[in-house]
């Protein structure tokens, strides 16, 4: 409904109708449920929209952004009764009186409906005691049959109400050669001995009213008052020709409805269904509640293909055991592809539980379009959104937890980012700014970039404040991605003056911290005047890990692929002793700090020079590092196995795996290997060569 | 067993109506929409009908009148579930050939009386 709502502001038919559904379904499943505060409210809100549809009422923009207020109220709503709680009204009260004063406006049926209302109660009260007689002359329309309805049922819903004598009119019927099997010819003569009203007897007819002339007379004189529901019959046709009904009908025969004995109290069930709907209402909220913590969504075709492949892996393990029973070495070839095809199950199998957890981004983005609509309200910018690659897949942890990092470099994008109309006009762009969200898979990583077509990074303002807070020197030289990625520093802000969006200070450190717990990279791209890009890199899935396995010593370690920027044999002549222990390494035009594991984690390795060793060079905090490694073993997936809940934290190392061979191996934490070897290094030394790394580490 | 047919676009609605209707001994069939509840409607039969209004695809008073035309549904009752019991609305079903409506909301116990004034 909240995404209609945005487009309503083109506003055509379809999407108005969308809308009207959506706030009558969920007005309807309130109702059903009892959900009396939600039903109230949605009917304001859906009178509103039918008079839009009706094009009763034009659609303004204050509108629009009523609905989208109310959209938030019965948010609220909804949400404190699935947490059974009260919920704070006062909102949801200014909200209700705003779209009543804005329906008052258009002077609609609201006070008729509401008149009628009461008169109908009335009616229900003054004619509430004691029994009394009807006489109900129903002389049904000759289709009557072809709606569907049919007069013995009728009868029947009529007998539930007291005692019922029906006599058949059967006068009118026409010889056998020309009836109609279609067509209904009799009617009926009723009496019903009962202490229902005559809007009880109605309501039985309310479906037939319009399809027969029905005649309610109340035999006691007090009934004079009460109006036939439809202009009454022609006196002619009554009375004369009744014959007992069971004898000659053709079409539907009504039998005399035996009546069960009157309800004596039609009150109390009244009661009784209010309390069971109560109940329901309790219970549906409990399971609710209760469903909440850790359900997840699963599209079938998912379950089926892990059925299939559960199906495979049973024929394929059967296939196994009975090569077992006796094997000889001839049949090692079939055990070879036995065991390949084991692989490839395993393989699958792993994959599907995968996607299982896996959902479209779109659930993290749909939030974006009213954010940016919100935003651009506040800032008096005009923004358009685009949103792609909405159907990538993602994890449902990384989803929940990438969540407030993309709201905060949205919200950066548009009041940092996006230039006020005026001096987008005066730089020759579109007075209208755009920002894009996309996503898509690389690797075994997802992609997430924001994007605005904005006035870029001011360089030159963040070295400056950069020289402020004392985070470089003037001397320094740095790339202008070094520059780019100063602006993840705690307490750094670019923005002239805050706003209530952005430029506290806090919030782009976060933003990275978050990711980065999350296994994630985050990069700046941007270009003066023509905007910047946020790349958000994060792995699929937390629990499986594409790693490269390094050994040192006797030790196999694992390396997060993602983190690996490239391995190569260390040349001599490129290696700068700096300090210390301190070794500096030559990648082209960059100085790679290496840090020997062996020394790191305090084991023996084979080759403990850094002349002609292996060096895997690793990427971290936009700091690269090269990791000294003896061997350089397979690349595969690990199951990543938390050393926090088996054992303990360990400092530079994320968590440990199971290998193949059942040894267990350390994966490592290149963030916190690196602040690691930073603090045994000297301090001094450091600091005048690589003054960016303190940032990092401190 | 007596067979019905649920049509209504909200989840919630489609399974209480079903869920009502199943405790009571009925057997149902649900569609999420007048064309969906259409094709179903025409690859059985059943002996009631509770369709939605307001549906996207088809409406309610259009899958009515489609049903009417069906040779097997001539006489099947067809209930509308409304929200408003405005006149308008249900002389357009009348006019399409339904039944009658049900009036949302309704109580589980309301559903299944006013049901037995059209089934057996």
């Amino acid at each position: 409904m909240e995404s209609s709502l945005l487009n309503l502001e083109q506003g055509d038919d379809e999407t108005i109708n969308s809308i009207f559904r959506a706030a009558h379904s969920i007005k309807g499943g309130a109702g059903t449920f009892g959900f009396n505060q939600v039903t109230e409210f949605t009917h304001l809100v859906e009178t509103l929209l039918d008079e839009m549809r009706d094009g009763r009422r034009a659609i303004e923009q204050n509108d629009i952004e009523l609905l989208l207020d109310s959209v938030d109220c019965m948010r609220l709503l909804i949400e404190s009764i699935r947490d059974e709680v009260d919920c704070d009204l006062t909102k949801i009260n200014e909200t209700s009186d705003l779209l009543t004063i804005s329906l008052n406006k258009g002077k609609e049926a609201e006070e008729v409906q509401a008149s009628s209302e009461q008169s109908s109660a009335n009616d229900q009260q003054q004619a509430n005691s004691g029994q009394s007689i009807w006489h109900i002359e129903f002389i049904p329309d000759h289709h009557l049959v072809q709606t569907g309805n049919d007069p013995l049922l009728l009868f029947n819903a009529l007998a539930d109400l007291g005692e019922l004598v029906v006599e058949a009119n059967c006068k009118d019927l026409p010889a056998v050669t020309d009836i109609d099997a279609e067509e209904l010819y009799i009617s009926w003569q009723l009496t019903l001995t009962s202490s229902s009203t005559e809007e009880d007897i109605k309501e039985v007819f309310e479906w037939v009213e319009d399809e027969c002339k029905l005649n309610i007379t109340q035999e006691s004189a007090s009934s004079s008052d009460a109006t036939p529901a439809q202009e009454p019959t022609e006196p002619d046709d009554s009375s004369n020709d009744v014959t007992p009904s069971v004898e000659a009908a053709p079409t539907p025969a009504p039998t005399v409805a035996s009546a069960p004995p009157p309800p004596l109290e039609p009150v109390p069930e009244e009661i009784q269904t209010a309390k069971s709907q109560n109940k329901n209402v309790e219970a549906k909220a409990t399971t609710k509640a209760k469903a909440e913590v850790g359900s997840i969504r699963v599209g079938v075709d998912k379950v089926d293909s892990l059925i299939n492949l559960v199906g495979e892996l049973v024929i394929t393990q059967s296939m196994l055991s009975e090569l077992g029973n006796d094997f000889d070495i001839t049949k090692v070839e079939r055990l070879t592809s036995g065991l390949e095809q084991l692989l490839q199950n395993t393989k699958e199998l792993q994959e599907s539980v995968m996607r299982i957890r896996m959902l479209p981004i779109s659930f993290a983005f749909n939030r974006f379009p009213r954010l940016i609509h919100d935003l651009s309200k506040k800032t008096g910018k005009e923004i358009e959104l685009i949103l792609k690659g909405e159907q990538t897949e993602l994890d449902k942890t990384v989803m929940e937890q990438i969540g407030d990092p993309l709201v905060h470099l949205v919200r950066n994008a548009v009041d940092h980012g996006i230039e006020p109309a005026e001096v987008r006009v005066a730089n020759g762009k579109p007075e209208k700014g755009t920002i894009v969200l996309d996503a898509y898979h690389q690797g075994g990583n997802i992609v997430i970039e924001i994007s605005d077509d904005g006035g870029g990074i001011n360089r030159q303002a963040v070295f400056n404040k950069a020289l402020e807070k004392g985070l470089v020197d003037e001397k320094t030289q740095l790339t202008d991605s070094q520059v780019f990625d100063l602006i993840f520093e705690a307490g750094f802000s670019t923005a002239v003056e805050v706003s209530d969006i952005s430029g506290r200070g806090v919030g782009m450190d976060v933003v990275k911290k978050n990711i980065q717990s999350l296994g994630g990279r985050i990069q700046v791209e941007s270009e003066p005047g023509k905007g910047s890009k946020f790349k958000v890199n994060l792995p699929l899935t937390l629990a499986i890990l594409d790693g490269q396995l390094v050994k040192v010593g006797t030790e196999t370690y694992i390396v997060p692929l993602i983190t690996i920027v490239e391995s190569l044999q260390a040349k001599p002549e490129l290696i700068n002793r700096v300090s210390g222990d301190m070794l500096l390494y030559r990648l082209r035009e960059d100085n790679v700090p290496v840090i020997p594991i062996y020394k790191l984690f305090d084991i023996s390795a084979e080759n403990e020079q850094v002349d002609n060793a292996l060096l895997v060079v690793v990427e971290a905090d936009g700091q690269k590092v090269g990791l000294m490694v003896d061997d350089l073993l397979a690349q595969q997936q690990v199951v990543i196995k938390s050393l926090k809940d088996n054992y303990q934290q360990v400092e530079g190392v994320s968590g440990a795996t199971i290998l193949g061979d059942g040894s267990v191996a350390m994966i490592l934490d290149v963030p916190g290997m690196i602040t690691m070897a930073m603090k045994n290094a000297s301090q001094a030394q450091l600091h005048k060569r690589t003054p960016i790394l303190e940032g990092v580490t401190s | 067993m007596t067979k019905i047919l649920v049509v209504d676009d909200s989840n919630s609605i489609r399974d209480m109506v079903s869920f009502t209707l199943k405790s009571a001994g009925y057997e149902t069939v649900e569609a999420r929409d007048g064309q969906e509840g259409l094709s179903k409607a025409q690859s059985g039969s059943f002996d009631l009908v509770i369709s939605d209004v307001n549906m996207p695809n088809m409406d309610g008073i259009t899958l009515c009148g489609e049903l009417r035309k069906l040779v097997s549904f001539k006489f099947t009752p067809i209930l509308m579930l409304t929200t408003e019991s405005s006149g308008d609305m249900k002389l357009r079903g009348k006019a399409a050939g339904a039944t009658g409506w049900l009036v949302k909301p309704f109580n589980p116990e309301k559903l299944l009386a006013t049901i037995k004034r059209v089934i057996r």
